[in-house]
């Protein structure tokens, strides 16, 4: 009797082992399979040859240094130096870099023995060490030189155009014009831009220095200048973040308050009419199921680009899910409360407010700040996509293609937004219901 | 001497009364003072986005119907094609689900690491919970948006840097809700694997994950679900799957209402199937735990 039982259980045992092992296998089989179809569905073998590592390059290289251009235009003869090349970092008339000297003859020391010549009648002489000395002539649209045939990689050259890259500076040759790259560390012009007149100086100076504009206090004109800063756009960056905190704070709280009163209609203790009751949650089943995305389309159409159509959209969207959240709490209160206080002769207001209010406050409170945090995130994308906030201004430069230092400076900013109100809701969370651990 | 022990207590409830009447006073007031801050901060933050936006509020608010009502009667004239349409836009919704799917699973594995190697008790090297810790906050709080632009400035557009944005995010919050679950863990398991002298990954996997499993299997279900949300949506900015078509649809304005209409439900569908899959799992897995 009793060895038979025991093969029986042996017998039961050694089935559970098996059917365990065949899950131990089999689920990390199947993950792999599925890892090797989307290797070929998303074309990973195909990825190398899209991956443009140029644009790495020049992403890893651009977002922490910047260029000084040094343009001659071959037509008027004119040389200006500016930032980035950028009218907005143009050195103003009279002064340029040190590095480059000279008045007819303009030197510019590239730094490392490389050393670029703008002769007159649009000569260009350009000394690179271990190289020979290079003479370009520019000639109406076209360029003559002594270059050899066989040419490093470091240089392209055609009849229009010659390319040097060298680890100093970048030379580009066209028919029209001469430009020189310098590269420096930094974000460049990042407290003051060119033309005004505190840039270069210290903050001592800014704080208990000579007036340097007499118009106006040091403090004030400086920091002024520094808000209007036409190159970094901090007013503009600044009422950019405020926008996407704003889209997240209205479109969080608009939608517990519009939640709040609906979660009651959904919840089968408070709302006794079954068909009031399937409809409120079938609302909220679509509305979530439409999702920010759509509703962000829909809604541009309407209210045109915006915070407000950004609010708008996170608002209906979360209506929904807080109304599901809201209404499972509501289902989950404690009637002794209730009764309690109705046994005081509270009417049905009352009760709630009392009774029911609350109970679920803690559960609530903690849900809205919670989705308040993970809003800011999602009104950064919601602001790329309806044309408002830090999220544009960040499509926007990335966009453009050329200014990574300030896309490197609104990544960062991003990330500490959303750090920051992490914080501020976990914060607030231990302020208002205490905190959990 | 009763007579005065008897005003004494009087007095007492005298005073307990008042005291109580000040306090519930001046919670009244502390409350109604935050209620009005409240209110000042949602009109003013109204008015100033109101302010912003290119069309105002009140003007834009008879138009909401407008453009879904465009869409309906252009795709309920050209009903007939809608199924044609759905099929041909089937591919991108498969690749929207992919990229979830792929990028919660990496996210997964991701947070799983960091959970238990960000966990008292059960990291690996305890001096280094910290990293770990910033290592998924940091990941957390970048918007997948940044992520995916940057990479498909670097690599093309397609579902490649969606999935790694996703993923990376994804491996950050899971990493935090893994841990927190992780941390009620039972120490006990582990302890014997230890005598035993299992490696760290042997005591891991023998005696945490079947511990955190259901919970953890649930947290990325929950993720699932939010990710087809997010995947869809940077396909708006250029990285594939439905996002992608229903912009470019869109981008055609009148005329090609029938495709936008077929994305729409496309993704309607999709959103609400996987809800209610993933929340019906979601739901006998947690309750399989309380029994």
């Amino acid at each position: 009797m009793t060895a038979i039982d025991l093969d029986a259980t042996k017998f039961q045992a050694e089935k559970l082992f098996q059917r365990k092992r065949i899950i131990g296998y089999g689920i990390p089989a199947v993950i792999a399979l599925y890892f090797v179809y989307i290797f070929f569905a998303f074309d990973l073998p195909g990825l190398a040859q899209r991956a443009n590592m140029d644009n790495a390059m020049t992403l890893a290289s651009d977002s922490w240094s910047h260029k000084v251009h040094v343009t001659r235009d071959n037509r008027s003869g004119e040389i200006t130096y500016a930032v980035e090349g950028e009218r907005k970092g143009r050195y103003p008339e009279g002064q340029r870099p040190d590095w480059v000297t000279g008045n007819e003859v303009i030197t510019i020391d590239l730094g490392g023995d490389h050393v670029v010549r703008y002769l007159p009648d649009n000569r260009t002489e350009i000394e690179i060490p271990g190289f020979q000395l290079i003479e370009v002539q520019a000639e109406g649209r076209s360029l003559t030189t002594n270059l050899p045939d066989d040419l490093p990689d470091w240089i392209s050259a055609s009849i229009r155009r010659i390319g040097i890259t060298t680890p100093e500076g970048r030379i580009t040759l066209t028919g029209a014009r001469t430009e020189v790259f310098n590269y420096f560390p930094g974000w460049e012009l990042f407290w003051f831009t060119l033309d005004s007149p505190y840039h270069g100086q210290g903050l001592g100076t800014l704080l208990f220095g000579e007036r340097l504009d007499p118009t106006r206090l040091n403090i004030s004109g400086a920091i002024s200048d520094w808000w209007n800063n036409a190159m970094w756009r901090h007013k503009d960056v600044a009422w950019a973040i405020g926008e996407t905190i704003l889209m997240a704070f209205l479109g969080t709280m608009g939608a517990a308050i519009i939640a709040l009163p609906l979660a009651f209609l959904a919840a089968k203790r408070f709302s006794p009419v079954m068909l009031l009751r399937a409809a409120t949650r079938r609302l909220f089943d679509f509305v979530r199921g439409v999702d920010a995305l759509i509703w962000t389309v829909v809604l541009a159409r309407a209210f045109g680009p915006g915070p407000l159509t950004g609010a708008l959209a996170i608002l209906i969207t979360d209506t929904g899910t807080f109304g599901k959240i809201f209404s499972e709490a509501l289902e989950n209160v404690d009637q002794k409360q209730i009764e309690g206080v109705s046994s005081t002769g509270a009417k049905p207001l009352q009760r709630y407010r009392f009774g029911v209010i609350p109970q679920v406050v803690p559960v609530l409170l903690a849900q809205i700040l919670y989705f308040l945090e993970s809003n800011t995130r999602s009104a950064t994308i919601i602001g790329a996509i309806t044309g408002g906030g830090i999220g544009l201004m960040l499509t926007q430069a990335i966009q453009t293609q050329k200014d990574w230092e300030e896309v490197a400076y609104y990544i960062v900013l991003i990330i500490a937004m959303v750090m920051i109100m992490d914080w501020f809701s976990g914060w607030l969370r231990g302020k208002l219901i205490g905190r959990k651990d | 001497m009763a007579d005065i022990s008897l005003s004494g207590a009087a007095q007492t409830v005298d005073n307990i009364q008042s005291t109580y009447m000040a306090q519930v006073q001046r919670r009244r007031l502390y409350g109604g003072l935050n209620l009005l801050i409240f209110i000042i901060l949602m009109v003013s933050g109204f008015n100033i986005a109101d302010d912003r936006n290119a069309g105002g509020f009140w003007d834009g608010l008879h138009q909401i119907g407008d453009y879904p009502a465009d869409v309906l009667s252009e795709a309920w004239e050209k009903r007939a094609d809608l199924p044609a349409l759905i099929a041909k836009y089937f591919p991108a919704l498969v690749e929207t689900v992919n990229i979830a799917a792929v990028s919660t699973l990496i996210g997964a594995i991701g947070g799983l690491f960091l959970s238990l190697l960000g966990t008292r008790g059960l990291a690996k090297w305890p001096r280094l919970i910290p990293l770990f810790r910033r290592i998924s906050d940091i990941m957390r709080a970048v918007p997948e948006i940044v992520i995916a632009l940057v990479l498909i400035f670097v690599l093309g557009g397609g579902p490649v840097p969606a999935m790694i944005a996703i993923a990376i995010h994804t491996a950050g919050s899971l990493g935090k809700m893994f841990s927190e679950v992780a941390e009620n863990a039972d120490l006990k398991p582990v302890d014997g694997l230890v005598s035993t002298g299992a490696t760290w990954s042997q005591r891991m996997l023998l005696g945490v994950v079947p511990q955190v499993a259901p919970n953890y299997v649930s947290y990325a279900l929950l993720r699932f679900e939010i990710n087809i949300r997010a995947s869809a949506i940077l396909g708006f900015v250029g990285a594939g799957g439905l996002g992608y078509e229903l912009r470019n649809s869109m981008a055609w304005g009148p005329g090609r209402f029938d495709e936008a209409a077929a994305i729409f439900i496309l993704l309607f569908g999709t959103i609400v199937f996987f809800d209610q899959v993933s929340s019906r799992y979601r739901n006998r897995l947690t309750e399989g735990q309380g029994q």
